[in-house]
């Protein structure tokens, strides 16, 4: 190996800061929300205690913390399965050319695209103006599946791209059924990609909050629970919440990443013995 | 197979934006909007100098966050791509780096407050490094503090499609330009460059249009002291004036597709991916 030039460790050093300016605020308000019980918003801490925590679990004056924690956890499943589903079908379509295939796409770029504030008011007026009620498992549900199919679709077709079709038509000469070959050819094969679909699909529904804004009704989920606290509360309280909703995240993605991580070394152990005999 | 996803997009993308176009011709009285078609809300908006500077605003947003984030993002594409010489170091590191995108936006914005308050960390390491004698007043509820929060929570994506791009840049396409006699710089400006441009176009897009759409951040971190079209709309909304709202909503959808089309002819996304 060729020794490290010289720009790899002023590289180094800006790819530091990077990650610092990126996770230090976090960690920064992961610390103060252990603030003392006279502490403020800031440093200096006034002591260490879990004061601000239990006051999260008391205090109920400001909004229902655990009825909106609770939506936000319903909603990201429905809309992670909803995601899940949708995007393996469309990705399958979409490897052949279908009237309105052109249409489609673009679509979906539009849906990644334009400003969540239109997704949010057009829904809003849509089940307005038809008399329905906005709910956040209807309205804030679909306003919130215009974000998370995209990025579905994306994935999929990147799968898709480096999918080798030869494995299907093994499976069709030895006889497969189309059905059969989806089955036990390829869904096996795009299997840990499906991970990372449905983790962008819980975690993008569970933090979405433009496009939830207009569509959620009156009960709120809980990113709009955290909006509307910081406009009326001013302590750590506010932090603590942070704190737990980010811890919350990050188990989520560390579920998902350790499932991907298992399926592939599970996948490498129990891999195929084709031409082994031989 | 393809028809939930064609459902849910016509539902809940194709008929709300055909819903705000025909209200934005309607009429707004204090508590009701009614059915019309009249141009007047497009007369009221184009009409108003508040209109242009907010637009003008919006852009000036825009450009400067691109200008940071294609900077930022770059180099740790760069140095993701081309230093790190592990398969396995490169997943982790990529992944220490995409790992906020699935944390909440709000709290990340929240967790500036500690830092760029009057009497926060920032204030006081100046003051005790005896950069400045009082406290700054503009870190908090600010420009800046505006653009600090867009390039902190929108950096991801540039780095994520510059680094995907690189990855698939042959290697000895590098080492025939050294062989050549190309030196460290050359090589970066007339080879690294051109080839990662699919990825520089595609996180320019997702770049631009978040920060043009945006009414949250500009929002909180400005404290309500500047404004962006985002903002424009969210006002109306919440003093339930739809139709000026919807036709705000249009023209800035206008603004959004007309910037990407032009970015586009640059680059196919489909086959990017």
């Amino acid at each position: 190996m060729e020794p490290r030039s010289r720009s790899f460790y002023a590289l180094t050093a800006f790819f530091g800061v990077f990650i610092l300016f990126l996770y230090g605020p976090t960690i920064t308000i992961g610390i103060l929300s252990f603030q003392g019980e006279g502490g403020g918003l800031t440093f200096p801490m006034r002591g260490v205690s879990f004061y601000w925590f239990f006051d999260l679990f008391e205090q109920q004056a400001v909004g229902d913390i655990w009825g909106s924690f609770r939506r936000s956890i319903v909603l990201g499943l429905m809309v992670m399965v909803t995601t899940v589903v949708v995007s393996v079908m469309g990705g399958l379509a979409f490897r052949s050319k279908f009237p309105g295939s052109g249409v489609l796409f673009y679509l979906v770029i539009t849906a990644l695209v334009i400003p969540s504030i239109l997704i949010s008011l057009g829904v809003g007026l849509l089940f307005s103006q038809s008399g329905l009620n906005v709910h956040w498992s209807t309205s804030g549900f679909g306003a919130q599946l215009t974000w998370t199919l995209p990025f579905g679709l994306l994935i999929m077709f990147a799968v898709f791209n480096r999918f080798d079709k030869s494995f299907e038509e093994a499976a069709r000469d030895l006889g497969a059924t189309s059905w059969q070959t989806l089955r036990h050819v390829v869904l096996p094969i795009i299997a840990p990609s499906l991970i990372g679909v449905a983790l962008f699909g819980f975690t993008l529904s569970y933090d979405e909050f433009a496009r939830t804004l207009l569509t959620s009704g009156s009960y709120n989920t809980l990113p709009l629970e955290v909006y509307g606290m910081t406009t009326n509360v001013t302590s750590p309280v506010l932090y603590a919440l942070g704190t737990l909703t980010t811890l919350f995240s990050l188990l989520i993605i560390g579920a998902f990443l350790g499932t991907a991580v298992l399926v592939n070394r599970r996948r490498a152990r129990k891999g195929s013995d084709a031409g082994k005999a031989i | 197979m393809v028809s939930p996803l064609a459902l849910v997009l016509f539902f809940f993308l194709v008929l709300p934006i055909i819903l705000i176009v025909v209200v934005s011709f309607w009429r707004a009285t204090e508590f009701s909007i009614i059915p019309a078609f009249e141009w007047d809300n497009y007369e009221f908006l184009f009409g108003s100098p508040v209109t242009y500077k907010v637009f003008a605003n919006t852009f000036k947003y825009a450009f400067i966050t691109w200008v940071f984030t294609l900077f930022t993002g770059f180099t740790v594409a760069y140095y993701l791509a081309f230093h790190i010489r592990s398969l396995t170091w490169q997943v982790a590191l990529f992944l220490l780096c995409t790992i906020p995108f699935w944390t909440s936006n709000i709290i990340r914005m929240i967790s500036w407050i500690p830092f760029l308050g009057r009497n926060g960390i920032a204030n006081s390491a100046l003051i005790s490094w005896g950069i400045i004698d009082e406290p700054v007043e503009w870190l908090l509820f600010s420009d800046f503090a505006v653009i600090l929060a867009f390039v902190h929570l929108y950096t991801l994506f540039m780095v994520v499609p510059i680094f995907n791009t690189m990855m698939r840049i042959d290697k000895s396409l590098i080492e025939a330009a050294r062989d050549a006699g190309a030196n460290g710089v050359q090589i970066l400006w007339n080879v690294i460059i051109p080839l990662s441009k699919p990825g520089i176009m595609i996180g320019t897009i997702f770049v631009v249009t978040l920060v043009m759409g945006d009414f949250i951040t500009v929002r909180f971190m400005s404290g309500s002291q500047s404004a962006n079209v985002g903002r424009l709309i969210s006002n109306d909304i919440a003093l339930l004036q739809y139709p000026s709202a919807s036709a705000t909503a249009i023209v800035l959808l206008f603004t959004v597709l007309i910037t990407i089309g032009i970015m586009l002819r640059f680059v196919d996304i489909r086959k990017e991916l």
